[in-house]
């Protein structure tokens, strides 16, 4: 029934887990099994709040009521992070899974990287969460068998119960709590074979949902400390522009405004970006206090930025040869013997994340202590942006996760955390600072505009022989150091240089692109630009070629193979084929639609998942809507289908927002879009029926938060074709009056 | 000072009237349930009943309030409890920000109109914005509770 895994670490090579967990040497000889920092059962006990019970790791603290306190990790954003990671857990332990409480983890170095992004929870966290599991779990047996005086391996465990498998006695795992504290870890972790999952693969219902939907879960808004002040920020409408002057009267006039300061610009990638600030004793006073301010600024060098001429200026680029980021075969010479030449521009805009709450961080400094409460992607970075901004020792900063309304990237970047520490130091108190929705739209850390050019050879079969794909878009890395006119690997990486087509002539080149606003990541990040580009280019190619697009992009996938890399993932085209195929099969392909219906599909690989969707549209008196929305997931072995599904929906709604609205520009450097009324959402009555799923698989665990996102805008250009004719390359499509 | 019921409960407050009732129940009351999205009543997270009816707290002065009944989300176990059973069995919320909003519109829905369709849900429900997009399942639990708590009449 189960397998044996074996935790020497010498012999273990696995990158991800390797950094995660060690083993130290007690003085008993035994092993612990801890992440990188404490060595002892003390050290852990540090980290715990209750000495009594059994704790065998950072991640598990059983009591002897059988009350089970699992550590969550990783930040919970929406994506079902706090039940997915701890049922991990709770399914190795064969624990009760109505025994468990969730607590969110601090943010802190011992619990491996924390970095709530890039859709790697599960996919790092997947063995590690089984292996705590598995050693409690071994644990627990070991004190039972001691007890009844048998050998270990005539004890099973079910439903937090060891059982006797001699005489069917059974003993509660709160009652074993005690001595399996006292018990060594175990030098080797044996792990459930697969099919013995009780909560893995199957659709657990959040441990939040109850809090959720009373009112009772706390968000960094709803942080309450003692004599806590409230503070907001102007700040300069132009990026890293700066206070010339300011009249503080008007708002000290405002009842509840307590103070107005000045704060300066820290010039570091999560540095805030200064202003002048409201302190007052309520939101709504500081709210209002900030809109009776007057300040004078120095825009500084990005007054100039103006979005419309940029998109100009960037498109020329990709109408010019660029830096060659690969070259495979000769483009020229097959676009020389081409049958067919095709040729595309494609222009995307900025977009902003726009999560429901807005950024906003609590703190409190005192002396040389900071404590802060906020909802933060990256805990680990906010605490040492904190303790170097304050001077003050890493320990002595200590960074409480709440929970997220929504992140989508923004919450991954702690400039408000640093602002709240800055700003409670500079008044002596605690403090609350909130962006209203304006300074979230406004200063953000904006997805990058972008343009795209195409172009394409068939010959005479109507096969694609050359491909050239040209980007120019400003780069993430923009943000971090100086001087950056180009995109980055990694970028080119999301979509551009590793599709998996089989075409003899390959050829990407990058444009030049400098930020004049600061550039982040979002939702599936340049997987956005290339997955829209790409999808809508074949889809032209197969209206070229006359064939249909889903044969004519599955010939194009070619024969099944998996792509050299140098991780443990590998792109196989099997498996995107088989997801393109799944979509198509569940949305009825090339079934007969009303009239002024269409259907698009695309399929794009992302963060090592494969992604398809087709989209069901109607086109009517230049109206469009979505009717159906099918997708398909190939995430590997999966943890929690409920979860998974839910955020393939959320993908799908997350998609047509940016296809239908998403568009944030600039003029003379400040952002034009300033709430929800100008940066569109989509709502409950342009939702269309959503149909997703699963697919069922051994491999190993990959992403879920983000594939879902890319194939959806290109999919609806490729549906409103089909219906219409009519072929759009630009976004958002409200700009065409369709929406 | 301004008297306000919420949930039941009376409470005498000292804010200016024009204060939004959003901000006299989160920071002076203490109820932080009703969240803060746009400021400007056009995303519904700041949801709450005013005598059964959903109006947007964050541009609603408490002296609008004034001898009525506010009902946040804290208060809608005591309203529709088929609603929360409902948004729990179909796991509606992600992140869950919008959620105690988009539940108070989902009561003023169903207090109009007990067996709302697909199109009555639209209606109703379209002021509020979900970024997440758990709206396929705020539709099926709505009719799911709307279906229960017929069974229960």
């Amino acid at each position: 029934m189960f397998h044996q895994k074996l935790l020497e670490m010498k012999n273990r090579n696995s990158l991800s887990r390797r950094s995660f967990i060690r083993n130290v040497s007690l003085a008993s000889g035994g092993l612990v099994l801890a992440c990188n920092v404490p060595s002892s059962k003390n050290e852990i006990q540090k980290y715990l709040d209750n000495s009594e019970s059994f704790s065998p790791n950072l991640f598990v603290q059983l009591k002897s009521n059988g009350e089970l306190i699992l550590t969550a990790s990783r930040s919970e954003m929406g994506q079902g992070i706090r039940t997915a990671l701890t049922s991990v857990i709770a399914d190795e332990m064969d624990a009760d899974w109505t025994k468990v409480i969730v607590k969110q983890a601090t943010g802190n170095a011992i619990y491996g990287n924390q970095n709530t992004d890039g859709s790697r929870s599960v996919r790092t966290m997947f063995e590690p969460m089984r292996e705590m599991g598995a050693m409690a779990r071994m644990m627990l047996v070991t004190a039972a068998a001691n007890k009844w005086n048998i050998d270990e391996t005539d004890c099973k465990t079910e439903n937090h119960y060891v059982i006797n498998k001699i005489n069917n006695e059974r003993i509660f795992y709160g009652d074993l709590a005690e001595d399996a504290s006292k018990q060594n870890a175990p030098i080797a972790v044996v792990l459930k074979s697969p099919k013995d999952f009780v909560y893995i693969g199957k659709g657990l219902t959040s441990v939040d949902v109850k809090d959720f939907s009373s009112g009772k879960a706390k968000y960094g808004m709803d942080i309450r400390i003692p004599n806590m002040k409230f503070a907001t920020i102007e700040r300069c409408p132009v990026t890293f522009g700066s206070v010339k002057s300011y009249n503080k009267k008007n708002a000290l006039d405002v009842k509840g405004v307590l103070d107005v300061m000045e704060l300066p610009r820290v010039e570091k990638p999560f540095g805030p970006l200064g202003g002048v600030v409201i302190i007052a004793e309520n939101t709504w006073a500081a709210i209002k206090g900030k809109e009776a301010l007057e300040v004078t600024w120095d825009f500084g060098d990005n007054e100039g930025y103006n979005s419309e001429e940029y998109m100009n200026k960037i498109t020329k680029n990709v109408h010019k040869k660029g830096k060659e980021i690969k070259n495979e075969g000769n483009v020229n010479s097959a676009f020389k013997k081409a049958d067919v030449l095709l040729e595309s521009t494609f222009q995307l805009p900025h977009l902003v994340h726009a999560p429901m709450e807005v950024p906003n961080a609590t703190a409190h400094v005192q002396g040389d202590k900071c404590e802060v409460w906020a909802p933060v992607q990256a805990p680990q970075t906010a605490r040492k942006e904190i303790s170097d901004y304050l001077g003050i020792d890493l320990d002595n900063v200590t960074v409480n996760v709440t929970f997220l309304g929504g992140g989508f990237g923004r919450k991954s970047k702690p400039d408000y955390m640093v602002e709240a520490a800055a700003i409670s130091k500079m008044i002596n108190a605690p403090v609350q600072v909130i962006w209203t929705r304006e300074d979230d739209i406004q200063h953000s850390y904006y997805h990058a505009v972008s343009a795209q050019y195409m172009k394409g050879s068939l010959d005479k079969n109507g096969n694609v022989t050359g491909w050239l794909h040209r980007t120019a878009y400003p780069s993430i890395t923009s943000t971090f150091a100086a001087g950056v006119t180009h995109g980055a690997g990694f970028e080119f990486q999301q979509g551009m240089t590793n599709i998996p087509y089989e075409i003899e002539n390959i050829r990407c080149e990058n444009g030049e692109a400098i930020a004049h606003v600061r550039i982040g990541w979002l939702r599936s990040v340049y997987n956005i630009i290339h997955g829209f580009s790409v999808n809508v280019f074949v889809d032209e190619l197969a209206v070229a070629a006359k064939r249909d697009p889903l044969e004519f992009r599955l010939n194009l996938i070619g024969s099944d193979r998996k792509y050299v890399s140098d991780s443990e993932y590998k792109l196989d085209t099997a498996r995107l084929k088989n997801v393109l195929k799944m979509a198509a099969t569940n949305a009825g392909w090339g079934k007969k639609l009303p009239n002024g219906h269409g259907m698009g599909l695309a399929v794009h690989y992302s963060f090592y998942s494969y992604v398809a969707s087709v989209v069901e549209v109607s086109v009517i008196e230049n109206k469009l809507k979505i009717h159906n929305v099918y997708s398909v997931i190939d995430c590997g072995r999966f943890v929690n289908s409920n979860t998974i599904k839910a955020q393939m929906e959320g993908a799908a709604i997350f998609g047509m927002s940016l296809a239908y609205y998403g568009k944030i520009t600039a003029k003379n450097g400040a952002i034009e879009q300033s709430n929800y009324h100008d940066y569109k959402m989509l709502r409950i009555n342009e939702a269309p029926n959503i149909q997703v799923e699963i697919v069922k698989s051994e491999d190993i665990p990959t992403g879920v938060g983000e594939p879902g996102v890319p194939v959806i805008a290109p999919a609806i250009i490729n549906a409103i074709y089909n219906a219409t004719g009519k072929r759009y390359k630009n976004l958002p499509l409200e700009d065409f009056g369709l929406v | 000072m301004v008297q306000l019921s919420v949930n039941g409960k009376m409470h005498e407050i000292n804010v200016a009237p024009e204060m939004p009732i959003l901000w006299a129940i989160r920071d002076i009351i203490g109820l932080t349930g009703t969240k803060y999205g746009c400021g400007t009543g056009i995303c519904g997270s700041c949801s709450v009943l005013l005598d059964g009816s959903s109006v947007r707290s964050c541009i609603t002065p408490v002296s609008v309030a004034v001898g009525k009944e506010i009902t946040t989300i804290e208060g809608v176990e005591g309203v529709n409890k088929g609603l929360l059973d409902a948004w729990e069995e179909f796991n509606v919320p992600q992140c869950g920000y919008c959620q105690p909003g988009q539940l108070v519109s989902a009561v003023a829905l169903l207090n109009k109109i007990p067996n709302p369709s697909d199109e009555d849900i639209d209606i109703a429900m379209s002021g509020n914005i979900c970024r997440c997009g758990t709206y396929t399942r705020i539709r099926k639990a709505i009719h799911s509770a709307a279906a229960s708590n017929d069974v229960k009449v």
